[in-house]
């Protein structure tokens, strides 16, 4: 806005009046986005038994009923074990195929590299059905077992995106330097590669835990009796009828992966350029 | 002649790093992925397995009225979903771009945050405002019609006739195609401000103020320079919004009422309750193309 030549004074008004609008649809859009978040968190602590009415006053009652309800403990328990072992088994496929990824050329690259990013960008309903189908006409019982093998299916390739982003700035000089030093290549990966990788390596398990954690549409697809995770009892609670017990239920997990991806970020990006090995 | 067992090693190397995730991937993926396929042609069995007579029928049944109608809705959400976050997201994008550096990259993070928590319960967050005995209707039937019960006892006029008996019963949110828009574009907006905002924030301002100094008005600058120039944002953004609100379930589910069916509903009930593995895969089989074709284009417009 520098050298307004022939600009008025009328048009620089109706410029700072659009960058007040401007300004006020910024404030509206963070509004619109927080505020569902914030009206559920707050009527986790209200009063009143019915999960939207008035403002009965302030209690915890919500939150000390859901550590006596047994079937949301059990629900916990899967969950748990769910993103546990899927994140586990994503995380160490996920690192070896970035490694391929970022440091070989092969034949057949490409499509391999499509194959890697469907499970990403297909609609998650897509990838239930097609899950069930499989495990239905493989005469697979459904439970657990299923869910954790969906769920490693779709996490491979979110951990191989973070950890390829990490190796994508890794200085291969340094591996280079270490085996001028006469380390053996195992000893090169274990005390040069994987340390320098290794935020990238935590960030996507974090990322794959979280995505875990919270999917409901696969998870309801491949589930079978006995392996109900939370969001499957938060949506058969919600189902039943809505209770404030399911606000508090889902403020706890909104809180939850909130601070996952919170972690997760901060892993990604620090660690920076610097070189720990000890 | 030292080159030959190196290299050998180096294939095992790579065999022993892609083997597991390629066998995952092609088991638990591309396989199903073509069972779908290949089941979207077959025959729905007598006790709800599949028959393995070859048919069309299946992809036929699309012009039955009901699901061409439930097609056309689906498609018409889908379509003033990303219509809505475009509307919505662009502005909000150019605010975040035109913020100082140091500010945008918080913006951008406090975006994300509502972006990478459960979908699920976001949206059961909009069924408690939105529902009949919802936080709106609270307000509604509750503070503000007593508000206008004590302004019409104070000053009688006819208007407040009209306003007392529409806050005397709730507004009917609850249930309907609206709700649904407003769940798919809360849910997805993030997806349309950030490849918007990457294009904004890559923008050449000197261009515009180039524009401007050839005496074009706001207006025109924005037409023939900043929105083609960020036109790939915008396009790239369109697809992340369109492909999945196309494939929502969980949206209509909890928001819509049982008249405002989508096709994500459909897939379901036909797996779930129908038993119709056929039809059912026939369906998903084609919002799988549509994102196929969508993604492609996307790929097309991030090389440019």
């Amino acid at each position: 806005m520098t050298g307004s030549r022939g600009v008025g004074s009328g048009t620089r008004r109706r410029g700072r009046w659009l960058a007040r609008l401007l300004a006020l649809h910024g404030v509206l859009g963070y509004l619109f986005l927080y505020a569902p978040i914030v009206v559920l968190v707050i009527y986790s602590f209200n009063a009143s038994r019915y999960a939207s009415g008035a403002w009965r006053g302030f209690t915890l009652d919500w939150y000390a009923r859901l550590f006596t309800n047994e079937a949301i403990g059990a629900a916990l328990r899967n969950t748990l074990i769910v993103a546990g072992v899927s994140t586990l088994v994503s995380t160490v496929f996920g690192t070896m195929v970035a490694l391929a990824m970022e440091r070989y050329d092969f034949r057949g690259k490409l499509a391999f590299d499509a194959l890697l990013y469907l499970p990403i960008i297909i609609p998650d309903i897509a990838m239930a059905v097609m899950l069930l189908l499989f495990f239905v006409l493989a005469r697979v019982q459904l439970g657990l077992t299923t869910i954790i093998i969906s769920h490693v299916a779709f996490n491979i390739s979110f951990v191989a995106v973070v950890v390829r982003a990490r190796l994508a700035y890794f200085d291969i000089t340094l591996e280079e330097a270490a085996q001028d030093l006469y380390a053996n290549e195992w000893q090169t990966f274990r005390r040069v590669t994987l340390p320098l990788i290794m935020p990238g390596i935590l960030g996507g398990a974090l990322l794959a835990f979280t995505l875990s954690i919270d999917d409901f549409v696969i998870t309801f697809f491949t589930a079978g009796p006995g392996s109900t995770t939370l969001p499957l009892r938060i949506y058969s609670m919600v189902k039943l009828g809505v209770t404030p017990e399911v606000n508090a239920l889902s403020s706890m997990m909104l809180l939850a992966s909130i601070g996952l991806v919170l972690l997760s970020l901060l892993l990604q990006k620090g660690g920076g350029g610097g070189i720990e090995i000890a | 002649m030292a080159e030959r067992p190196r290299a050998r090693r180096e294939t095992v190397r790579l065999l022993f790093l892609i083997a597991p995730s390629l066998f995952w991937l092609l088991v638990f993926f591309l396989f199903p992925l073509l069972l779908v396929f290949a089941i979207s042609f077959g025959q729905r069995g007598t006790y709800g397995g599949v028959r393995w007579d070859l048919t069309l029928e299946n992809y036929v049944r699309f012009f039955d009225p009901l699901y061409l109608r439930i097609f056309g809705r689906t498609f018409s959400i889908a379509l003033t979903t990303t219509f809505l976050c475009l509307l919505i997201g662009y502005p909000l994008a150019y605010f975040i771009a035109t913020r100082p550096a140091r500010w945008r990259n918080g913006l951008v993070l406090l975006l994300m945050i509502p972006f990478w928590t459960n979908f699920l319960i976001r949206t059961y967050a909009w069924l408690l405002i939105l529902r009949d005995q919802g936080v709106i209707n609270t307000f509604w039937t509750g503070p503000l019609h007593e508000f206008l019960v004590q302004i019409a006892t104070a000053l009688p006029l006819p208007l407040w006739e009209i306003l007392l008996r529409a806050t005397s019963q709730p507004l009917h949110l609850f249930g309907t195609d609206g709700a649904i828009i407003v769940g798919l574009v809360y849910g997805w907006l993030p997806d349309m401000v950030l490849p918007c905002y990457a294009a904004i924030e890559r923008l050449d301002f000197s261009l515009v103020e180039a524009a401007q100094d050839l005496y074009a008005n706001r207006f025109r600058s924005f037409t023939r320079v900043i929105l083609p120039l960020t036109m790939p944002g915008i396009i790239a953004g369109s697809i992340l919004v369109f492909i999945p609100s196309l494939g929502a379930y969980v949206t209509p589910d909890l928001l819509g009422g049982a008249k405002s069916i989508m096709l994500g509903n459909v897939i379901y009930s036909q797996f779930m309750s129908a038993r119709d593995y056929p039809f059912g895969s026939a369906i998903s089989f084609v919002l799988m193309a549509v994102m196929l074709v969508g993604t492609l284009v996307y790929f097309r417009m991030g090389a440019e």
